[in-house]
């Protein structure tokens, strides 16, 4: 028997045909403004992560009472119906004074229902006390002040449904990308004391058990690690969903998931095919030794939606990627 | 004042009967929101009707659901544009099945115009790709862009203006492009890595090339073949090439009627091809190195016959590329209308072609040819150029017309 909370999630809900306008029908959490989660959803974090203009993330998981997800080999974890992933966006008001506070932005579900995973929205309204569904999407201009000081704007796009799917799809069909167990295999600092995310979940019944060797992509931030290994990782969680043999980049044969081994194929004196403009003039995705003729790094460079890399979900560059991949390039 | 109005009619399917739904948007200050809603939330059987005027757009649109139509009011009256555009890759994306998309314009996209990937079936009919600012490199890569994609239908569309090609099929099964026009474009209309295509009735005039038939190494779908090429007219593609460097189509010199370019099983015939001032048609193998051990850099089974030829390599273009310089300077200036690299694979320059595989010109009016023999190429003191073209005439082995399954 599962204990009555005050603040059950709501599983009929999750499972229902349509989504709820607002996010706190869900009842995710307990406190939503200070992103206090209700019992049963539980924070987690991945060792690399996607670049989304600079925005903090703040990941849960929820699997319903008395259900399991099963250990894939390769892949994310196979969640039960009714489970969701929730992950909000924020920036912290001033990253120098963490205290005064986040920006929230918007919450993105994954929801496993009957049929599929299905991917959905919220936004944030101005007082931060509720976030409203945006089936279509939703221009965020905001700003906030960096490490440094410096103000820092930014026309952030909340994704519409559609645009989740163009990364959050294999073989055309929805699906989450972060939790795999080589992504999760790390220290979580969690209420009761830290522990690995997998032992947690075990314990917490979320899963049955996992393989004993977990080869667990690199913390690209990571600088005292080997920079092959740091880029291989950031490419992959970046890039590798959508340029990947099962992603819906894979008509371009570049592929930049972490399993990919052949050269052409990771861009190494590949030729463009259908780059139009991205291109930039250059010959080839990579050429060895030369950053500044390569397609890869002119396309993370850029901002102009014709040209730049991410396609999606990025108004803003990443500049300690770029100096990485720039690295990288030059010392091949 | 935004105005949807929901319209409901019965559409008999099968032996089911469902309601869909016609929905109709007027452009408005948030046709973005309005209309990216409306897409999401169509279901199958529905119709979406864009009213006549201009909506304008910051991001791009996208469609993902099965089985509805979206429609304006013909090319001039409905125009979706997104000379504004700040994200999205291009300006009308399709990932779903058996769409209809019609009678509408997408003008200054970033990116790509509309591009569909991985749809089984697609119509595209009497819509309009289009950069107002005439030829530039800037422009968006391409016009109409159906790729990985089966049965595949361009009836009555105009591309104008992209940087790479107006028209592009890629890596696509069954493929109908006809009754189209495509002008100022770096290439008319281009089928890439693509299986059984008719390309017929079409108007490519004003581009760099008219006409390509293409395949390209290390792509998931290569080994393009079964491609007809018939009644359409090729002529005075005189526009500078202005692809940005890198694209296989920055190498198309500016006055090529038809390119076939390693692919086997290309029938090109009825067709007018004139004033390409550079070559009216050019049959050449993939010449970059690959280490691709699947593909096949030469064509093969090639026909050309029943053509009608008017004037054409008057002033070749030998800034761009190879092909024009190493023809003009074969030629010694006198251009052919159809030129053919020669090139095969070792085993076929000492064993011989297989006759299925041989080039065959027939029929093709005063056409003149260039070619170069590639042993004499190889020894000294021979001159490599033959340019009979009798000793290519041979019998026709008509390619099967294509159907696809319409819906």
């Amino acid at each position: 028997m599962s204990s009555l909370h005050a603040f059950a999630v709501n599983d009929e809900l999750i499972l229902a045909d349509d989504f709820p306008t607002k996010l706190s029908e869900f009842t995710f959490f307990d406190d939503a403004s200070a992103q206090v989660p209700s019992e049963g959803v539980i924070p987690y974090e991945l060792i690399s992560t996607l670049f989304s203009d600079y925005t903090y993330k703040q990941r849960w998981v929820y699997v319903p009472n008395n259900k399991k997800a099963e250990y894939k080999e390769d892949w994310v974890f196979d969640f039960p119906v009714g489970s969701v992933l929730i992950k909000t966006f924020y920036y912290l008001y001033d990253e120098r004074n963490p205290k005064l506070g986040k920006n929230l932005l918007e919450t993105r579900l994954l929801i496993r229902k009957e049929d599929q995973w299905h991917a959905v929205s919220y936004a944030w309204n101005k007082e931060q006390s509720e976030a409203f569904i945006k089936k279509a999407g939703k221009t965020i201009k905001t700003s906030w002040i960096d490490q440094f000081g410096e103000v820092k704007s930014v026309r952030y796009r909340v994704p519409n449904k559609n645009q989740c799917k163009e990364c959050h799809a294999a073989n055309d069909i929805v699906t989450p990308i972060g939790p795999k167990a080589r992504n999760l295999n790390k220290v979580y600092a969690y209420d009761e004391g830290s522990f690995n995310q997998l032992t947690y979940w075990i314990n917490k019944e979320f899963i049955e058990t996992t393989p004993l060797e977990i080869v667990s992509p690199v913390d690209w931030t990571n600088e005292d690690l080997d920079l092959d290994s740091r880029v291989r990782s950031y490419l992959d969680i970046n890039c590798g969903h959508c340029h990947a043999p099962t992603g819906s980049a894979n008509s371009t044969g570049l592929y930049l998931h972490l399993n990919e081994n052949r050269d052409t194929h990771l861009g190494i004196f590949k030729k463009p095919v259908a780059t139009g403009r991205g291109s930039g003039g250059f010959l080839y995705s990579i050429v060895p030794g030369k950053p500044e003729e390569s397609i890869m790094l002119y396309r993370m460079i850029s901002k102009d939606p014709g040209i730049m890399m991410p396609e999606s979900g990025k108004s803003l560059m990443h500049e300690e990627a770029i100096v990485m991949i720039k690295d990288w390039i030059s010392s091949m | 004042m935004k105005k949807i109005i929901f319209f409901w009619s019965l559409i008999l399917l099968a032996s089911l009967t469902v309601s869909a739904k016609e929905i109709f948007i007027e452009p408005s200050d948030n046709s973005q929101e309005e209309v990216q809603t409306a897409l999401i939330e169509l279901s199958s059987g529905d119709i979406l009707t864009l009213s006549p005027g201009t909506f304008v757009f910051e991001d791009g649109l996208s469609l993902d659901v099965d089985e509805v139509i979206v429609r304006g009011s013909g090319i001039n009256e409905t125009i979706l544009d997104f000379k504004n555009q700040m994200s999205g890759a291009q300006g009308l994306l399709v990932t779903s099945d058996r769409v209809t998309l019609k009678d509408f314009a997408v003008a200054d996209a970033k990116g790509d115009a509309i591009k569909v990937i991985g749809a089984e079936g697609i119509n595209m009919i009497n819509l309009k790709t289009e950069w107002t600012g005439g030829p530039k490199s800037t422009n968006g890569a391409y016009g109409l862009y159906p790729v990985e994609s089966i049965d595949v239908l361009i009836d009555g569309c105009v591309a104008i203006g992209a940087s790479d090609a107006g028209i592009y099929v890629g890596q696509s099964k069954n493929i109908i492009v006809r009754n189209s026009v495509a002008q100022y474009n770096v290439a008319g209309i281009e089928i890439e890595n693509s299986y059984y295509a008719d390309v017929y009735d079409n108007l490519s005039s004003h581009n760099t090339g008219g006409i390509l038939v293409f395949d390209l190494p290390d792509l998931p779908q290569q080994g393009g073949h079964h491609v007809r090429v018939f009644r359409n007219k090729v002529i005075d593609n005189d526009t500078d090439n202005f692809a940005p460097e890198g694209n296989i189509v920055g190498e198309v010199p500016r006055g090529t009627g038809i390119i076939i370019q390693a692919n086997s099983d290309v029938e090109v015939f009825d067709n007018d091809i004139s004033g390409n001032g550079t070559v009216n048609v050019s049959i050449v193998t993939y010449s970059n190195e690959t280490q691709d051990e699947n593909y096949n850099p030469h064509p093969k089974s090639i026909q050309i016959h029943g053509n009608r030829f008017g004037e054409g390599g008057f002033d070749p273009d030998v800034e761009t590329g190879e092909l024009a310089s190493i023809l003009y300077e074969l030629s010694g200036g006198e251009m052919p209308d159809i030129f053919w690299d020669g090139v095969l694979p070792t085993s076929q320059i000492i064993f011989g072609q297989p006759d299925v595989e041989r080039l065959v010109l027939s029929n093709n009016g005063d056409a003149t040819f260039l070619t170069i023999n590639p042993i004499k190429f190889l020894l000294p003191f021979f001159d490599p150029v033959e340019r009979d073209i009798s000793k290519y005439d041979g019998e026709i082995r008509p390619l099967s017309e294509i159907t696809i399954n319409s819906f």
